[in-house]
C-alpha cells in the first residue's frame, strides 16, 4: 500500500500570484513531490473550495470580506497554516494603498483617471467589500509558520515542507531569510 | 456556497467561484429563466488594488521594482513597460546595442516561460482530458501523471525561461535589471553559455508543443466554434509590420483586416483608446474611441499579434504563422480557441530568438548604460506582455516623484471580449440545459483561453474565482450553482 499524499491547499489573497509561481519553478521537482503530496483547493486545481487539509499556504494579505472569508475557511481546515511572502506576512506592496484614503485611490482609478468614459465607481453587489486598510494575515486568523520572501525561492519552499511531510518542525537557515 | 432558494424562482442566478486555473480573482455569474435560458453572462473581476493613486509621491525610479509586483506571472513585462518609460522621463532616447539586446533577451525569456505556463500548466488539461473530464485529475499533476513526456517537456520549457530572467535579474520573479537608460548588469560569458547548453532541446520542444495545439485545433472542428468572435485586434509590430514584442507602432485592424491605423506612436495612446467603467467589475472596458464604444472593443495577446503581423524574422516560427494563414485561408482567424495555437507560434519565435541572441557577441557587452538626457515631465512605456499590449504611463514633477500614472493592462483589453465569449459559450453550450459542472468547466475553458491574468487586470491582488448564479429580473438571487470541494455541484 503507498501512503496516503499529504494534502495542500493554497489561496492568494491580495497577492501577485509570483508566491505560487514560485512553488511552480520546482520544476522536475514537482513530479516527485505530486508522488508525496496532493493539491487540494488552489488556484492549480479545479477543486474551489478548501477541504480538510495538513497543509495550508497563503499567498497575499487581506483586502476585501472575501479574503476575510477565504482566509477563515482556511484556518478551520489545514491544519498547519503557512503565512507565504512578503504580502501575506505583512501586506506587502498592496499595503501601500494602506498610507491613502480608500476612497481616494477609488476615485483615481474609476474618476478622475486618464481617458475614463461613464465615470463611477463600481459597486455592484457581486463585489466584495473592500476593507478600508490591507492587513497581514496574522490579524484575522493564528498562523502557524511565516515563510519570507517576495517571493521565497522554490528551495525555500521545499526547506519548509520537507520537514513538515514528516511531521517535523521546519526550521529556515538564516541564509533563506530574506525580505525582498 | 449555498444559497436558498426564494419561490417562485423566475430566474436563477449561477456563479462560478472562484474561477481556477487562470492568473487572478474573478467569477462568472449567468442568470437564467424558468427554462434554463440564458439572460446574461458576466464576467466579474473582483478585485481592486489602486496601484495609480499609490504609486503617487513615490520616485520615478522605483517604479519598475514596484509596479512588477502586480503580476508574478509576468513581472518582466511591467518591469519593461516601466523601464521604457522611465527611459523617457531621464531624456534617453536610445539605449547601448548589448543593453537593448539584453533587455530583449529578458522579454524572451519571459514570454517563452509565459507561455509554457499557460499551455502546460494551466489549459492543457481541459485539452488532453477533455473540458468536461473528471474534476480531480484535472490540473497540472493529473497532466505529470497520465501524460509524463508532453508535461515534463511544457514544465522544462517554462524553467528554461525563467533561467534567462535569473541570469539577467538575479531571481526567477521580481529580479531587478533596469535602470533608467539600460541594464545594472552584463550576462556573463559562463551564464550565455549555460543557457547555450540547452537550447537545441529547448528549440525542439518548442516545436512539439506547437504541433501539438495546431493538431488540437485542427483536429477538432468543433473547436472552431467554440466562442468564436469576429473582432478588431490590436497589437504592436515592427516597421516592417512584423511580429514584435518589445519596441515598436500600434497596429488596430477590423475583423475582416482592413486597417483601423498602423505604425501609430504610442506616446499618443490618449488619442486613440479610452476605457469605460461599468458598475459591476473592477476592470474596465477599453475601446478603440474612433469606432465608440459599442463597435471599438477589440481582442489583443497572441491571436491577435499572429492576425496582425505581415511575418515573423524566425524561419520556423514563420513557417508556423504560414500554416496559420493558410488555415484561416488568408483571412483572419477569429476562433478564440486558436489563442492557444498562436501561443505556441510565439513560443517557437521566442526560443529561436533566444537562440540568435545568445549567438550574438553583444549580448555579453559590457557598456550597458547610455548618456542621460534632459528631464522630461512625462514617460509612456509600451510593450507587447505574453497576454497583449501593455501600457504604462507616468507623470513626475521637478523633484522625481510620481504625480500621475495610467496602467493599460494587457487583460483589461480582452475584457469585453472575454465577456463575449462567456455569453456565446453560455448561449451555445449552457441555454436550456441543467447545468452541470462539465458545463460550467466550458466557461473557464473559454476565459483561460485568453490567458486572463486579473491580478494585473484590477491592478489589484489575487486569484479569479468562478462560480455561477441565477436571479430573478428584478436581480434577487434566486439559485446559484457553485463548483464544490471536489468539483461536485451545489445548489
Ligand atoms: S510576496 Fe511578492 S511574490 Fe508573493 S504575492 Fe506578494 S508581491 Fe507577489
Amino acid at each position: 500500500m503507498t501512503k496516503p499524499r499529504i494534502k495542500i491547499a493554497t489561496t492568494s489573497l491580495a497577492g501577485c500570484f509570483g508566491c505560487h509561481m514560485s512553488f511552480l519553478d520546482m520544476d522536475e521537482r514537482l513530479v516527485t513531490l505530486f508522488e508525496r503530496v496532493e493539491f487540494n483547493c488552489s488556484p492549480f486545481t479545479d477543486i474551489k473550495q478548501c477541504e480538510p487539509c495538513d497543509i495550508g499556504l497563503i499567498e497575499g494579505g487581506v483586502c476585501n470580506a472575501e479574503n476575510v472569508q477565504v482566509l477563515r475557511t482556511f484556518r478551520a481546515n489545514c491544519t498547519t497554516l503557512i503565512a507565504v511572502g512578503a504580502c501575506a506576512i505583512n501586506g506587502g506592496v498592496p499595503a501601500m494603498r494602506n498610507y491613502f484614503d480608500l476612497q481616494d485611490c477609488l476615485r483615481e482609478v474609476y474618476l478622475t483617471g486618464t481617458g475614463v468614459t461613464n465615470p463611477q465607481i463600481p459597486n455592484d453587489i457581486e463585489l466584495p467589500l473592500l476593507l478600508d486598510k490591507v492587513y497581514p494575515v496574522s490579524g484575522v486568523v493564528p498562523i502557524d509558520y511565516y515563510l519570507p520572501g517576495c517571493p521565497p525561492s522554490a528551495d525555500e519552499f521545499l526547506q519548509m515542507l520537507e520537514p513538515l511531510l514528516t511531521g517535523k518542525k521546519p526550521l529556515l537557515q538564516k541564509l533563506h531569510l530574506h525580505y525582498d | 456556497m449555498e444559497q436558498s432558494n426564494p419561490s417562485p424562482p423566475t430566474t436563477r442566478r449561477i456563479a462560478i467561484d472562484p474561477i481556477t486555473r487562470v492568473e487572478g480573482h474573478g467569477k462568472i455569474t449567468l442568470l437564467l429563466d424558468a427554462d434554463n435560458h440564458i439572460q446574461e453572462a458576466r464576467l466579474h473581476i473582483v478585485e481592486f488594488r489602486g496601484f495609480e493613486k499609490f504609486i503617487q509621491g513615490r520616485p520615478y525610479w522605483e517604479v519598475p521594482f514596484f509596479v512588477q509586483r502586480l503580476c508574478g506571472i509576468c513581472p518582466v513585462s511591467h518591469q519593461l513597460a516601466a523601464a521604457k518609460a522611465v527611459d523617457q522621463l531621464t531624456g534617453i532616447r536610445q539605449l547601448t546595442p548589448s543593453a537593448t539586446k539584453l533587455r530583449r533577451l529578458l522579454h524572451f525569456g519571459q514570454i517563452l516561460q509565459s507561455h509554457a505556463l499557460h499551455f502546460f500548466h494551466l489549459s492543457s488539461p481541459d485539452f488532453l482530458f477533455g473540458f468536461g473530464s473528471n474534476p480531480a485529475q484535472r490540473n497540472i499533476a493529473g497532466v505529470l501523471e497520465k501524460y509524463p513526456e508532453i508535461a515534463l517537456k511544457g514544465v522544462k520549457l517554462r524553467k528554461y525561461g525563467q533561467q534567462i530572467i535569473q541570469a539577467i535579474t538575479g531571481k526567477r520573479i521580481h529580479g531587478t535589471g533596469t535602470v533608467p537608460g539600460g541594464m545594472n548588469k552584463p550576462l556573463s560569458i559562463a551564464e550565455r553559455d549555460a543557457l547555450l547548453a540547452d537550447i537545441t532541446d529547448i528549440l525542439q520542444w518548442s516545436q512539439e508543443a506547437l504541433a501539438l495545439n495546431e493538431h488540437i485545433h485542427t483536429a477538432h472542428p468543433e473547436h472552431h466554434h467554440f466562442a468564436t468572435l469576429p473582432s478588431n485586434y490590436l497589437s504592436m509590430t515592427g516597421a516592417s509590420g512584423e511580429l514584435e514584442f518589445y519596441h515598436g507602432g500600434l497596429r488596430a485592424r477590423y475583423a475582416d483586416g482592413n486597417n483601423i491605423f498602423d505604425q501609430f506612436d504610442y506616446c499618443d495612446y490618449q488619442q486613440i483608446l479610452r476605457e469605460e467603467v461599468r458598475p459591476w467589475s473592477y476592470m474596465k472596458f477599453p475601446y478603440l474611441s474612433a469606432l465608440g464604444i459599442e463597435q471599438g472593443w477589440y481582442r489583443v495577446g497572441p491571436l491577435a499579434r499572429i492576425n496582425n503581423c505581415n511575418m515573423i524574422s524566425t524561419p520556423l516560427a514563420e513557417a508556423a504563422r504560414q500554416r496559420f494563414k493558410a488555415f484561416g485561408q488568408g483571412k483572419f482567424v477569429h476562433h478564440t480557441l486558436a489563442y492557444h495555437w498562436a501561443r505556441m507560434i510565439e513560443a517557437l519565435h521566442c526560443a529561436e530568438a533566444i537562440d540568435e541572441l545568445l549567438h550574438d557577441p553583444e549580448i555579453t557587452g559590457t557598456e550597458l548604460i547610455a548618456e542621460k538626457g534632459q528631464h522630461q515631465p512625462q514617460g509612456i512605456g509600451v510593450i507587447e506582455a505574453p497576454r497583449g499590449t501593455l501600457f504604462h504611463h507616468y507623470q513626475i514633477n521637478e523633484e522625481g516623484l510620481v504625480t500621475k500614472a495610467n496602467l493599460m493592462v494587457s487583460t483589461t483589453s480582452n475584457n469585453q471580449a472575454m465577456n463575449e465569449s462567456v455569453r456565446s459559450v453560455a448561449n451555445q453550450y449552457l441555454d436550456g440545459q441543467e447545468i452541470t459542472e462539465a458545463l460550467l468547466n466550458h466557461l473557464e475553458v473559454a476565459v483561460r483561453a485568453y490567458d486572463p491574468c486579473l491580478s494585473c487586470a484590477t491592478h489589484a491582488l489575487g486569484k479569479m474565482p468562478l462560480q455561477v448564479t441565477l436571479q430573478d429580473v428584478n436581480g434577487k438571487v434566486i439559485d446559484q450553482l457553485t463548483k464544490g470541494m471536489s468539483g461536485e455541484i451545489h445548489r
